[in-house]
C-alpha cells in the first residue's frame, strides 16, 4: 500500500466510563505508555456503541477501532458488554466481509485495574495498524485526496 | 380464493382484504386493500410476489377487522411482525396460500422476450403475448424469482386455513454465494461490494417494502445521521447506508428476498442479510427469524459463553 510521507495511524478506542477508562487513567498515572495517537472516547458502556460510530470513526480517517469494556460479567450495567459482544462480532464480520481488513478492528476487556493490559493493548493494536498501513477501504475518498 | 374473501366480507368477519390486483401492465401484482365493492379485481396466481405482511402495519389502526392471504414465506414476516408487536393479531384473519414460486418477469426479458404484454399460466409452461407475437416458456421454474430459488419451504408457519398446495422451489444451498465471497481475498471482496454498492441510487426502496424496516421513524429519514441523503456523496456513504440497513434488520430478517427484488438496480442485498444470517447461525446456533411468534432474537440475547469478536480474526470465513 502507498503509504504517504510521515503517516502515523489514527486509532479510535471507544472506552466504558467505568473500567477501561478509568484503565487508560491509572495507565497514565503509573507512566506506563501508549500511543499519543490513540484517541479515546468515552462511553457510559461498552454497549452505548452504536455501530454507526464505528463506521462514523472510519469515515473521518480512523485506519483502526477498538472498543474497550468491562470484562465480561463485571459490566456496571449488568449485561451490557455481553450485548455488545455479539454486537460487534456480527458488525466486524459483516466490515470484513465488504473487505475492511479484520484486524482493523478489535474488542478488549480491561478493567480499572488493568493499567498495564490498556498500555500492552493499545501499543499492540497500533502497532498492527500500523503494518497494515492506512485506511482506505471506508473512508470518505473526497476529503482524503490531497 | 375470491369466494372465501366475499364470504368473509359478507359475514362481516372482515370488513376489508389485504390481496393483490393487476398493476399498470397487465403482469404487475400490487398489494391492494380491497372492500366488498371491489373484492372482483381481487387477483392471485404466479406473478404474485410481493409480500403483503408489511402492509398490514398500515391498517392497524383501522375499524374492523382484514383478511390477509399469505405465501409461505409470507407467513415468517407475519409472525415476525407479531413478535415485534406491529401488527394486532386481534384485528386480522390469516389465511394461507399455495404457492408454486413466482415468475420474475425480468427473467423473462432475459431470455430475450420482448414488449411483454401479459404472462398466463399453463400447468408448468408459461405463455406469454407480447408485442411482437407469442412465446412459450416450458416450464417456468426457469424464471422463478431469486428469492423462491432460496425458499424456506412449504409450509405455512402460521396456523390457519390454508387455500392451495404449495411446492419447494429451493435450489442447492442458499449459503453457498455467502461461502463463495467468504473464500475471496479482502481486496476481491472490496471490489466486488464496491461494484454492486456503488449501483446504489439511494431510492430507498430495498427499505420500503422491507418488513423488518418498519420503524416509524428511521434512521435515514433523519438528516442529522448523515446518512438520509437521497444521492449518497460518496462511496463511504454508499457502503455506509447497506452496513446500518443491513445491521438494523440483523436478527430480525426472515429473508424473505423482497429487498433485491425491488431494487431497481439488481443489487444482490440478500447476500448482506444472509451474511448476518449465517454468522448468526454458525455462532449463535440455528435461528430463523418468524418461525414462531415470540421468538428472542440473538441480537437482544446473549450466552454468558458467547464466543469473543476475535473470532473474527481466526475464522474469517465462519466457524465456531
Ligand atoms: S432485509 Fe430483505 S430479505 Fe430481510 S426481511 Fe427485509 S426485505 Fe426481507
Ligand atoms: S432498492 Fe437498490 S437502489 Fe434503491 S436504495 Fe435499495 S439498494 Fe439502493
Ligand atoms: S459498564 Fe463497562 S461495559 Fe458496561
Amino acid at each position: 500500500m502507498p503509504m504517504k510521507e510521515n503517516w502515523t495511524p489514527t486509532i479510535v478506542a471507544f472506552c466504558c466510563n467505568w473500567c477501561s477508562y478509568a484503565g487508560a487513567d491509572l495507565a497514565g498515572s503509573s507512566r506506563l505508555s501508549y500511543p499519543a495517537n490513540v484517541k479515546i472516547i468515552r462511553i457510559p458502556c461498552s454497549c452505548r456503541l452504536n455501530p454507526m460510530f464505528v463506521l462514523r470513526a472510519f469515515q473521518r480517517g480512523a485506519d483502526g477501532v477498538i472498543l474497550c469494556g468491562c470484562h465480561p460479567g463485571d459490566c456496571h450495567y449488568t449485561t451490557g458488554n455481553y450485548y455488545a459482544r455479539r454486537r460487534m462480532t456480527l458488525l466486524f464480520s459483516m466490515l470484513d466481509y465488504l473487505g475492511i481488513d479484520r484486524r482493523r478492528t478489535r474488542v478488549e476487556w480491561v478493567s480499572a485495574a488493568e493499567g498495564a493490559k490498556f498500555s500492552a493493548t493499545m501499543n499492540d493494536f497500533a502497532r498492527t495498524i500500523a503494518e497494515l498501513g492506512e485506511n482506505v477501504r471506508l473512508g470518505d475518498l473526497r476529503c482524503k485526496q490531497e | 380464493m375470491i369466494e372465501r374473501a366475499r364470504e368473509l366480507l359478507a359475514s362481516g368477519e372482515v370488513n376489508r382484504v389485504l390481496a393483490w390486483e393487476k398493476g399498470e401492465n397487465d403482469f404487475d401484482r400490487t398489494p391492494a386493500v380491497f372492500t366488498a365493492d371491489n373484492v372482483d379485481s381481487l387477483v392471485y396466481d404466479g406473478l404474485c410476489g410481493p409480500n403483503l405482511s408489511k402492509y398490514l402495519v398500515g391498517e392497524m389502526e383501522k375499524e374492523g377487522k382484514i383478511l390477509v392471504f399469505l405465501k409461505p414465506c409470507d407467513s415468517y414476516s407475519y409472525n415476525q411482525l407479531a413478535t415485534e408487536h406491529r401488527i394486532d393479531l386481534e384485528k386480522v384473519v390469516p389465511i394461507a396460500v399455495g404457492c408454486r414460486g413466482k415468475i420474475d418477469v425480468e427473467k423473462l426479458r432475459a431470455k430475450g422476450i420482448k414488449g411483454i404484454l401479459s404472462v398466463t399460466e399453463d400447468g408448468d409452461k408459461l405463455l406469454v403475448k407480447t408485442l411482437y407475437g407469442d412465446a412459450v416458456v416450458e416450464n417456468r421454474k426457469e424464471v422463478l424469482l431469486d428469492k423462491c430459488l432460496a425458499c424456506k419451504g412449504k409450509e405455512h408457519v402460521v396456523e390457519c386455513e390454508v387455500i392451495g398446495e404449495s411446492e419447494d422451489t429451493t435450489e442447492g444451498d442458499k449459503f453457498g454465494i455467502v461461502a463463495k465471497l467468504e473464500a475471496m481475498t479482502p481486496d476481491e471482496r472490496f471490489a466486488f461490494w464496491r461494484g454492486e454498492l456503488s449501483k446504489c441510487i439511494r431510492c430507498n426502496a430495498c427499505r420500503n417494502v422491507c418488513p423488518a424496516c418498519s420503524c416509524v421513524k428511521c434512521v435515514f429519514d433523519n438528516p442529522n445521521t448523515g446518512v438520509a441523503n437521497k444521492a449518497a456523496a460518496d462511496d463511504f456513504e454508499e457502503n455506509m447506508f447497506h452496513i446500518i440497513r443491513a445491521f438494523h434488520v440483523a436478527g430480525r430478517c426472515t429473508d424473505c428476498g423482497e429487498c433485491s427484488r425491488v431494487c431497481p438496480q439488481h443489487i444482490p442485498l440478500h447476500l448482506l442479510n444472509r451474511k448476518f444470517i449465517k454468522d448468526i447461525n454458525e455462532i449463535y446456533g440455528g435461528y430463523q427469524a418468524g418461525a414462531e411468534i415470540g421468538q428472542r432474537h440473538p441480537l437482544e440475547n446473549f450466552d454468558k459463553g458467547d464466543c469473543e469478536p476475535s473470532v473474527v480474526h481466526v475464522r474469517g470465513g465462519a466457524r465456531k
